[in-house]
C-alpha cells in the first residue's frame, strides 16, 4: 500500500470520528428546542458539556491531517469554500459560546437566547458540512494546476448539495436522540423516544430526496459508483444499518442503536471518499482532470513522519478519550459545576 | 484595499485576538496544578476552594482560546493557499504533532478538570489537570516550532521553480530545532505564565484592598508571586539571548527593531523614539553604541543595518516595528520592577498592608497581556516582506482565487463576532471574580458535596 494511501485511510478515520462523534453534539444541539423545560434543556446540554470540546478537536485533527499530508488539496478546497468555511467558522464559535455562556445567568430571556442560537450554529454546522460533502461528491471547478475557477458560494448551493446538507442534519438529529436515549431517564427519556422516531423519518425523507437529486442532477457520480461495485457494497451496508436502527431502539437496546448508528455514519463516508478514489477533488471541469491523490501528497518523508507520529499519538488519544467517557457514563446527573 | 492587505490585516486580527486567550490558559494552568498540589498536600480547604474558582477562569479563557484557534488553522487554506502548499510538506508533521499530541490531550482531560470533581478520586482529577496544562503547553511547542520556521527556516530543501517551488522536509529535527525555536519557545511560555500570574495577582490584590476572600486571596497571591517574581526576571534573560538569534539570523529585523539603517556602522540603543523612514533617522532617547554593547561587547562594533538590504527586502513598517518592541521591552521593565517590589514587600511581610502596591496590581493584568501582542507584532511585522524569511514574499503567498470583497466579507463578520466576544468575556470573567472563591458553608457546594465522592 503507498504512503499517500495509507494516510489517507488516517484522514478518513478522522473524519469518521469527528462526524460520529461531533455528529452526535451537533444532534442534541438540534433537538435543543424539542425539550420545553429548563431542567431538561440543561440535563441535554450537560449530556455532551464534558464531550462536546474534545470532539471538536477531531475537526481540527482532519484539517491538520489533509494540511500535512496533502497540502494542495487543503490549499485547493479551502481557498474554494472561503465563505462557506468562514461562516462555518462563525457558527462554530457561536455553538462554543452558546454552550459555556447559556448558564452564567439565571434570566429567562438570557437562556432562551442562547438556546436559540446553540440550535441555530447547530443547524448551521450541519447543513455547511453537508454542502460542502456535496460538493466534493460531484467534484469543483479546478483546473490542470489544481486552481480553484468557479464563483465561490453562489455556485456551492446546488440542489444536490443542499439535500445532502438536509440528509446530514436529520441524520445528525437521528444519531444525537441516541446519544441523549443513553444519558436520560423518566420522562424526559420518553421524550427523547418520541423525537427520535421523527428525526428517523425526516433522515429516511431527506436521503430519499438526495438520492433523487444525484440522479438528476448528477449522474456522472452515479456512473461512477455503478463502475465500481465493490464500492456500492457501502451504499448497501449504509441502508441496511439505516433499518437496523430503528429496530435496536425496538427492542431497547440503546446502546446497540447508538453503535449501528455510528457505523452507518461510517459506511456512508466510506461511499463518499471510495466513489471518487483515487481523485481526491474531482473536477467538474474536465472529468480525468481533478487532483489525485498522488497529486496533492507531501513527499514520502513527510508521510512517514506523520505515519509516525500518528502510530505513537494514536493509543494516547484513544485512551483520553476511553478514560472521559468512562468517567461520565451513564445518565446526566446535574451538580455545581454543570452548565 | 486588495487582497493582500486585507488577509494580513485579516489574519493579524484573528491571531491577535486569539492571542489573548492561551497564554492566559497556560499560566492559569500552571497556577491551577500548584494550588491542587499544595490542596493535595495539606488538605487546607482554602486551596481546594481557590482551586476551584481558578478552574472557573480557566475554563472560560480555555474555551475562547479553542474557538478562536480553529479560525487560524482555516485561514491558512481559505486566504493563503499559495503559502500553504509551499510550507505543507514542512508544516505537515509539526501540525500533526500538535493535533494528535497537544489538542486531545488538552480537550480529553479538560471535561474532567471542569466536570469531574464529584466522580473521580481527587488524585486522578490532579492528573487531568497536570494533562490540560501540558497540552496547552505542548500546543505552544508546536505552532512556535512551525512560526519560528518561517523565521529562520531550516532542515528543509527546495524542489521546483516560481510558483511551482516547494519546501520539502529533509531533517525533521533540523526543522524542529531550528535557530530561533527554543529561544522563541522559552519567551513564548515565559510570556504565558505572566499573563496568568499577573492576571491571578491583580485578583488577590483586588480582593486584599476590599478586605473580602482574604485567606484565598492570600493563597493566590503565594501560588502566583513566585511564578510571577521568576518569570520576569527569566524573561529579561531570555529575551536577550532571543535578540542574539534575531542578530544572527535575521539582521533585517534586528536593524528595524532599533531602527538603524547604516549599512555596517555602530548601533545605538533606543530606550524611546520616533523612526522617520523618509530621513532614515531616528529621533529619541538613546545609548550611543548600546546595541553593538549588547551583542558584541564593544560600543565600536559594527551591526548590519537596512541600508545592507535593497528596499524591497526591507520590512515595509519600520518605525511600528521599533514602536512594539520597546513598547515590549519597556512593558517587561515594568514586570520585573513590580513583581520584585512585592515580592520584597512579602519578605518584607509588609504585602497585605501595602495599599499603594495592591492598587498598582490590580491594573497589572494588563501589562503582560500588552507585552505579549506588542512582541508578536514586533516579530510579525520584522519578518516582512517574507511570510517565509528569505524564501517566500508574503506578496507571493495569497490564495489565487480568493477575491477582496470576499474578504472583506469575512473581515467585516469576524470584527462583529470577535467585538461580542470579547465583551462577553470580560462582562464573564468580572462577574466570577465578583462572585468569587465558593467559600464552604455555601449552600450550593454542600447540596453537592453530599452525593459527591470529593468530600
Amino acid at each position: 500500500m503507498s504512503l499517500e494511501l495509507l494516510w489517507f485511510l488516517v484522514i478518513g478515520f478522522a473524519v469518521t470520528a469527528y462526524g460520529i462523534l461531533d455528529g452526535f453534539d451537533l444532534g442534541a444541539g438540534l433537538l435543543h428546542p424539542f425539550f420545553r423545560k429548563e431542567q431538561s434543556r440543561r440535563i441535554a446540554l450537560n449530556a455532551v458539556g464534558p464531550v462536546w470540546d474534545g470532539n471538536e478537536v477531531w475537526l481540527v485533527i482532519t484539517g491538520g491531517a489533509l494540511f500535512a499530508g496533502f497540502p494542495e488539496a487543503y490549499a485547493t478546497a479551502f481557498s474554494a469554500f472561503y465563505v462557506p468555511f468562514f461562516l462555518l467558522l462563525a457558527a462554530l464559535i457561536g455553538r462554543a459560546i452558546s454552550i459555556e455562556f447559556r448558564s452564567k445567568e439565571p434570566m429567562a430571556w438570557w437562556r432562551s437566547f442562547w438556546d436559540w442560537s446553540y440550535f441555530a450554529s447547530s443547524l448551521v454546522i450541519s447543513l455547511l458540512l453537508g454542502v460542502a460533502l456535496g460538493n466534493l461528491m460531484v467534484g469543483l471547478p479546478i483546473d490542470s494546476q489544481g486552481i480553484y475557477r468557479g464563483n465561490g458560494m453562489v455556485d456551492m448551493l446546488g440542489w444536490f448539495p443542499l439535500s445532502v446538507g438536509l440528509a446530514v442534519a436529520s441524520l445528525y438529529a437521528m444519531h444525537g436522540s441516541l446519544y441523549l436515549l443513553l444519558k436520560t431517564e423518566d420522562k424526559l427519556f420518553e421524550r427523547v423516544r418520541a423525537l427520535n422516531w421523527r428525526a428517523l423519518y425526516f433522515f429516511y425523507g431527506a436521503m430519499a430526496l438526495a438520492t433523487l437529486m444525484l440522479f438528476a442532477h448528477h449522474v456522472e457520480v452515479v456512473v461512477r459508483l455503478w463502475s465500481r461495485p465493490a464500492f456500492l457494497g457501502f451504499a448497501v451496508l449504509a441502508f441496511g444499518l439505516s433499518l437496523a436502527v430503528p429496530w435496536m431502539v425496538g427492542r431497547r437496546r440503546y446502546g446497540l442503536a447508538f453503535l449501528v448508528s455510528a457505523l452507518m455514519i461510517a459506511s456512508l463516508l466510506a461511499l463518499v471518499f471510495a466513489q471518487q478514489f483515487p481523485m481526491l477533488i474531482p473536477s467538474t471541469l474536465d472529468p480525468d482532470g481533478g487532483m489525485t491523490l498522488a497529486e496533492a501528497a507531501s513527499s514520502d518523508r513527510t508521510l512517514k513522519l506523520l505515519l509516525t507520529i500518528t502510530a505513537i499519538g494514536t493509543p494516547l488519544v484513544v485512551l483520553y478519550f476511553a478514560f472521559v467517557y468512562r468517567v461520565f457514563r451513564g445518565p446526566v446527573k446535574l451538580d455545581d459545576s454543570s452548565y | 484595499m486588495d487582497v493582500e492587505i486585507l488577509s494580513r490585516i485579516q489574519f493579524a486580527f484573528t491571531v491577535a485576538f486569539h492571542y489573548i486567550y492561551p497564554p492566559l490558559s497556560i499560566g492559569l494552568g500552571l497556577l491551577i496544578v500548584l494550588a491542587e498540589a499544595a490542596w493535595l498536600r495539606t488538605k487546607a480547604v482554602e486551596w481546594r476552594n481557590l482551586t476551584r474558582f481558578m478552574i472557573r477562569l480557566f475554563a472560560l479563557t480555555f474555551g475562547l482560546g479553542v474557538a478562536t484557534g480553529i479560525v487560524m488553522e482555516f485561514e491558512f487554506g481559505t486566504n493563503w493557499a499559495v503559502y500553504s502548499r509551499y510550507v505543507g510538506d514542512v508544516f505537515g508533521s509539526a501540525l500533526a504533532a500538535e493535533g494528535i499530541f497537544a489538542f486531545a490531550l488538552e480537550s480529553g482531560f479538560l471535561g474532567v478538570l471542569l466536570f469531574g470533581w464529584g466522580r473521580v478520586k481527587p488524585q486522578w482529577h490532579f492528573v487531568s489537570a497536570v494533562g490540560v496544562w501540558i497540552g496547552s503547553m505542548f500546543s505552544a511547542v508546536w505552532i512556535v516550532v512551525a512560526n519560528s520556521w518561517q523565521q529562520t527556516p531550516a532542515g528543509y530543501h527546495v524542489v521546483g521553480e516560481g510558483m511551482q517551488a516547494r519546501a520539502e522536509i529533509v531533517d525533521f529535527w533540523a526543522m524542529v530545532f531550528n535557530p530561533s525555536s527554543v529561544e522563541r519557545l522559552m519567551h513564548v511560555w515565559l510570556g504565558s505564565f505572566l499573563a496568568g500570574a499577573f492576571l491571578a495577582l491583580s485578583i488577590a490584590a483586588w480582593y486584599l484592598l476590599r478586605g473580602q476572600h482574604v485567606p484565598v486571596a492570600k493563597k493566590l497571591m503565594k501560588v502566583a508571586l513566585p511564578v510571577a517574581f521568576l518569570a520576569s526576571w527569566a524573561q529579561l534573560f531570555s529575551g536577550h539571548v532571543a535578540a542574539e538569534v534575531v542578530a544572527e539570523h535575521q539582521p533585517a529585523k534586528l536593524a528595524a527593531l532599533e531602527g538603524h539603517y547604516e549599512a555596517d556602522g555602530p548601533a545605538d540603543m533606543y530606550l524611546m523614539g520616533w523612526v522617520d523612514q523618509e530621513s532614515e533617522e531616528v529621533q529619541g532617547l538613546a545609548i550611543p553604541g548600546g546595541l553593538s554593547i549588547l551583542l558584541h561587547q564593544d560600543p565600536e562594533a559594527p551591526v548590519t543595518g537596512l541600508n545592507a538590504f535593497k528596499p524591497e527586502d526591507r520590512p515595509g513598517q519600520v518605525n511600528a516595528v521599533f514602536q512594539f518592541y520597546h513598547l515590549m521591552v519597556a512593558l517587561g521593565m515594568m514586570l520585573i520592577a513590580l513583581s520584585t517590589w512585592a515580592a520584597w514587600s512579602w519578605w518584607r511581610g509588609s504585602l497585605w498592608d501595602s495599599r499603594l502596591l495592591l492598587k498598582l496590581l490590580v491594573p497589572s493584568v494588563l501589562l503582560p497581556q500588552i507585552a505579549n501582542q506588542a512582541g508578536w507584532f514586533a516579530a510579525e511585522m520584522g519578518r516582512q516582506p517574507w511570510v517565509v524569511y528569505n524564501l517566500l514574499r508574503t506578496s507571493d503567498a495569497l490564495s489565487e482565487s480568493v477575491r477582496a470583497e470576499q474578504v472583506l466579507f469575512s473581515l467585516v463578520l469576524f470584527t462583529l463576532i470577535y467585538v461580542v466576544l470579547l465583551a462577553l468575556f470580560l462582562y464573564l470573567m468580572r462577574k466570577k471574580i465578583l462572585h468569587g472563591p465558593h467559600e464552604l458553608g455555601h449552600p450550593e457546594l454542600n447540596a453537592s458535596n453530599r452525593q459527591s465522592a470529593w468530600s
